[in-house]
Parts: C-alpha cells; structure tokens; sequence
C-alpha cells in the first residue's frame, strides 16, 4: 500500500506537469494509443495425487504512447481463462411410468471445461454486444449448440442448463470487479480453479477495453497435467488399459491380504 | 485430506472414503457379506460416478475374497469342479455384462439401470431375509422345532447334461449350474457386486449343495469372476479407478476385523434381521431417489469418455 501510494503520488505529479506544460502550449493532444502486457505468476498448473485445487495470479500493464489527460477515463481490463473445450451431452430426466429416468439428450457441441471472466467493471457496462460474440468474451457466447438438434424440443433450455451446472460446480464464474486496476496502468487478479477441473491446456485471454470496443489483446497459455502418480495411472488407464487392469488387480490383491495377515497378526 | 482420483477425475477427501470402506468393512465382518451391495450406492450417494463407482468393486472384491478362498481351499471346501463349471458361466456373463454396461453408458440410462436394479434386488433379499429372522426368532422364543425342509428338487433334476459333482456329493444337469454362474457374472458388470447373497440361497435351495463347501465353492467362482469383470471394464469402459479401489480396499480390511470381532459377541438372528434393516434403508433410499421429482433434471456427460 505504501509503495502503491507512493506511485500514485508521483504518478499525479509527472500528470500534473504534464498538464501544466500542455495547458501553456494549449495544444491537441497526440491521439492515444494503448497496448496490454501481461504475465501469469505460474506456466502451469500441477495435478498432484493431494490436488485441491488452485489459484492463478495475472497481472499486466497498459503501456501508451503518452499520459493520460485529466479528462480521459482509465480503460477496462477483462481476462477470460478457458479450459479444453469438448462437446457434451446434456440429458434431460423425465417421469416414465412412476420413475424419473433420462429421456431427452442433446449434442452440445463445443463447452469449455473451465470459464471464467474477470473485469474491472461488469461486462455489460464497459462492452458492446457485438464485441463481445466477436471475441466470444461472455460466458454466453462460448457454450453453444452446433446443427440441427434431434431429440429436444427447446435446445437453448439445454444449452443453459449447462451453463447453470457447470456454475453450480464452480467450473463457470464471472468476477464482473475481479481485476484490480491500480493508477489507470496497472492491473492484477487473482481466480481460484477449483479441484474438480480436467487437464489440458487452459487459455487466459487479456482485453483491454474503452468505450465499448476492445481495442487490444494478449493471451496466455497455461497447461493444466496431471503429474506424478496421477498421470502414470491415467495414462497407463487410457493407452494400455489390459496392463493397468491386471496391475490394479494385483496391487488390490497384494494391499487386501496383506492388510488382513497383518491385522490376522496383530490380534495374536 | 483430499485426495484426487485420475479416473473419476473429481478430488475427494480421503478419510471419507477409509470410513466408509471402514463402515462397510464392519457390516461384512459382522454379517459375513461382501458389502459390493452397499458400497456401490454409498459410492453413488458421496458423488462418484456410477460408472466409476460399479466397475471400482471388481478389483475391490477380487482382493477381499482372497484370504476367503485360501482359507477355504486349506480345509479343502471347495468343489473345484463346481467352481469351475459355474466359472464358465460366470465368464460369459461377465462379457455380456460389460458389453450391456457400455451400451447402457451411450444411452446414459447407466444411473437409472443400477439404481432399479438395486432396487428390486435389495428389496427382494431384504424381505427375505427380516421374514426369515423374524421366524426364527419367534420359533425360538415359542421353543417349537422348525419344520423338515422340503427341497424342490424335481424340475432340476429332470434336466438333461448331467455331471457328478463329488465333493458336493450331486449328480446333476450343468444347466443350472451355468445359468447361477451365468447371472452372477452378469449382475457383477452392471452392479458391483460379488454377488454372494443371491448365489448362496441359489446353489443351497435350488442345486442343494451341502453347506461345508458353499461358501468356499462360490468365492471361488466370484474371485475369478470379478478379477476378469476387473480387465473387461478396463479394457472397455475405462472407468476403474485404482486409487479409489485402494482407498476403499483399506479401509475394508479395518473395518472387517473391528466386524468379525462385534460379530463374536452378537446373536446371530438378531444379527440378520439388522443387517435385513440395513439393506431395506438402502433399498428405499434408492427407491425414493428413483420416484421424487429430482431437484434438477438436467446433466451432463462428456462425449469423450462417458463416466
């Protein structure tokens, strides 16, 4: 806090010299122009055997041509942070005869596994729709249902029940104040994955937004693997799966009855 | 302390899963059952998937039966050749049963297939069971015999392929012998269990194998059986999770000693009629779970790999 207040301070000083020297020239000002830089204070994310789950920190800077006049408002930052998109069946259960048994399915054809949207304003105050499908920004423009769906009277109903379920298990949210903005320059943020996410690579996408339009944009990479002894059995489940039976079946066998002749042992 | 299954890929606190291998460990050390009837649902009720949930038993069972089968097999208790004939049938219904499994997962009817199933299997044996114990105990307390059993016999006895079982003491058709091993095999895929509760009466009332060698007969069977459902669901579902077998698989082992130890001190009709209490609670858990307007009726499963 010291050191923020600190920067502010000097921040507000060369600003103000700034203003005073170009109020004497009485001059236009340079039109403005802004780039974002961001970094993640980790390149990966680790599923370990005790995994629960995990933080990322984001943080960037807003780099321009000049300072900004008084007049000028500090832009807004949103950062989206996308898991492996897969498509999914959502099923709809319905009452058969007493019972309540899956009857309608639907083809979602792309959901990401993980999404959140973190800004400095909430999205709807700070960005124009249009933009917003042509970045596929909202949660809403990311989830959507491909050709003509089959066995489903209302799909939308679908597609948002997914939404809703995958936000009811913390795999969907929006943090619409969750970047912090210090000195209209630079921002962070900090997002928590959950520990029931799968791996492969995730995306961080980083904005920047003024009135209404992006107006520059930066992404990251961040793969999400499963390590150590997590990703030997998965792996070994997947690409050899007769070797992972019988060693899982001699593992269980081997752990049981030693476990029991050794309590058998004991008691005596 | 959480623990993160690569499988179910969920993450987990570990010393939920001890106890609850622990708690079912105690009800099979007490009442001499595998406990697959009770793990299965409880699995289902904590969150994992019931994919992972039914196919994670087969390894589990394979290892508790062991100590059984050898114990068994050195008073020699096993009518090896009954085993191996049910065995036969029990491999064919385990294929059938992990084919029907898969086919059940596209479908997505996994859920609903193993919750009616449970349903109408623990029903059954939980009635069963609590009428027997019930009679037993009132036969007990009036001081009046119990009747001379009648062993209905003849309809098995007229079947053709007949076979000398020795140690059994038997001469009778394969046939039932293959469909028992059969069913067994295939409620083992698409349940997870062993299957016991429902083989002993089989081979006692309807094949009449004396009681010496039913017990050892029929784990033998099972521990083939499920050690081979084990590499099938393996191989083609993908859905055994060996950390969750493991998990559970200790706390078994726990809970089965600090089991047969109460089991010492406990009568053994009062004890039927709890565990034909316990098995009727999960039966209509699941039936309520089947009938009750669910609060969300959407899910969701992912193409990739169905769990």
């Amino acid at each position: 806090m010291i050191a923020r207040g600190w920067v502010r301070g000097v921040a507000a000083a060369v600003v103000a010299c700034l203003w005073g020297t170009q109020a004497l020239a009485a001059q236009a000002v340079e039109p403005l122009r802004e780039n974002i830089l961001t970094g993640a204070a980790q390149d990966e994310v680790a599923i370990t055997a005790t995994f629960s789950g995990s933080e990322l920190f984001f943080y960037g800077a807003i780099e321009r041509n000049r300072f900004l006049v008084e007049e000028e408002l500090a832009p807004d930052v949103v950062i989206v942070i996308e898991g492996p998109s897969s498509p999914i069946m959502v099923r709809k259960k319905g009452r058969v005869a007493g019972v309540w048994i899956n009857r309608q399915a639907i083809r979602v054809a792309a959901a990401p596994s993980f999404y959140a949207v973190a800004s400095t304003r909430p999205l709807d105050e700070i960005l124009r729709s249009g933009e917003d499908r042509r970045y596929r920004i909202s949660l809403d423009t990311s989830v959507y249902i491909l050709g003509i769906p089959t066995s489903a009277e209302d799909p939308e109903e679908f597609r948002r029940a997914a939404i809703r379920l995958r936000q009811s298990e913390g795999l969907y949210f929006a943090e619409p104040y969750g970047v912090e903005l210090s000195d209209r320059t630079l921002f962070q943020t900090r997002l928590s994955l959950p520990a029931n996410i799968v791996e492969g690579d995730y995306r961080a996408r980083v904005y920047l937004v003024r009135d209404g339009r992006v107006i520059d944009d930066a992404s990251i990479k961040i793969p999400v693997r499963k390590q150590g002894l997590e990703r030997f059995l998965y792996l070994a489940a997947k690409e050899t799966p007769l070797f992972y039976g019988f060693g899982t079946l001699l593992v269980a066998l081997f752990a049981g009855y030693g476990a029991s002749e050794l309590f058998r042992r004991l008691r005596r | 302390m959480q623990v993160y299954l690569p499988i179910a890929e969920m993450s987990v606190n570990a010393l939920l899963l001890l106890s609850l291998g622990a708690g079912v460990g105690v009800i099979s050390g007490l009442f001499g059952v595998g406990g697959g009837f009770l793990m299965t649902p409880m699995l289902i009720f904590v969150g994992v998937p019931p994919a992972v949930a039914v196919s994670t038993q087969a390894p589990q069972i394979v290892a508790s039966s062991l100590s059984g089968v050898l114990a068994h097999w050195k008073r020699r208790a096993v009518d090896v050749k009954m085993g191996l004939v049910l065995l036969v049938g029990g491999l064919a219904g385990s294929a059938i049963g992990v084919q029907l499994f898969s086919w059940l997962r596209e479908l997505g009817q996994v859920e609903f297939a193993v919750t009616l199933l449970y349903v109408v299997f623990l029903g059954i044996v939980g009635v069963l069971m609590a009428v027997e114990s019930v009679t037993t105990l009132r036969r007990n307390r009036n001081g009046t015999p119990p009747p001379p059993s009648k062993p209905r016999r003849r309809l098995i006895h007229r079947l053709p392929f007949k076979m000398s079982f020795k140690q059994s003491k038997l001469y009778i058709s394969v046939i039932p012998v293959l469909v028992i091993g059969f069913t067994i095999g295939v409620l083992g895929a698409i349940m997870g269990v062993g299957g016991g509760f429902i083989m002993l009466p089989a081979m006692i009332y309807l094949l009449g194998v004396p009681t010496n060698v039913v017990v050892g007969t029929s784990l033998f069977q099972i521990m083939f059986v499920m050690a081979f459902t084990a590499l099938l669901h393996s191989v083609q579902n993908q859905t055994v999770d060996a950390v969750l077998a493991l998990l559970l698989l200790l706390g078994g082992v726990i809970g089965a000693q600090i089991g047969a130890a109460l089991g010492a001190s406990l009568r053994g009709e009062q004890l039927r009629l709890l565990l034909a209490a316990v098995v009727l609670a999960v039966c209509l858990k699941l039936a309520i779970d089947l009938t009750v307007t669910p609060s969300e009726l959407f899910s969701i499963t992912s193409v990739g790999d169905m769990t």
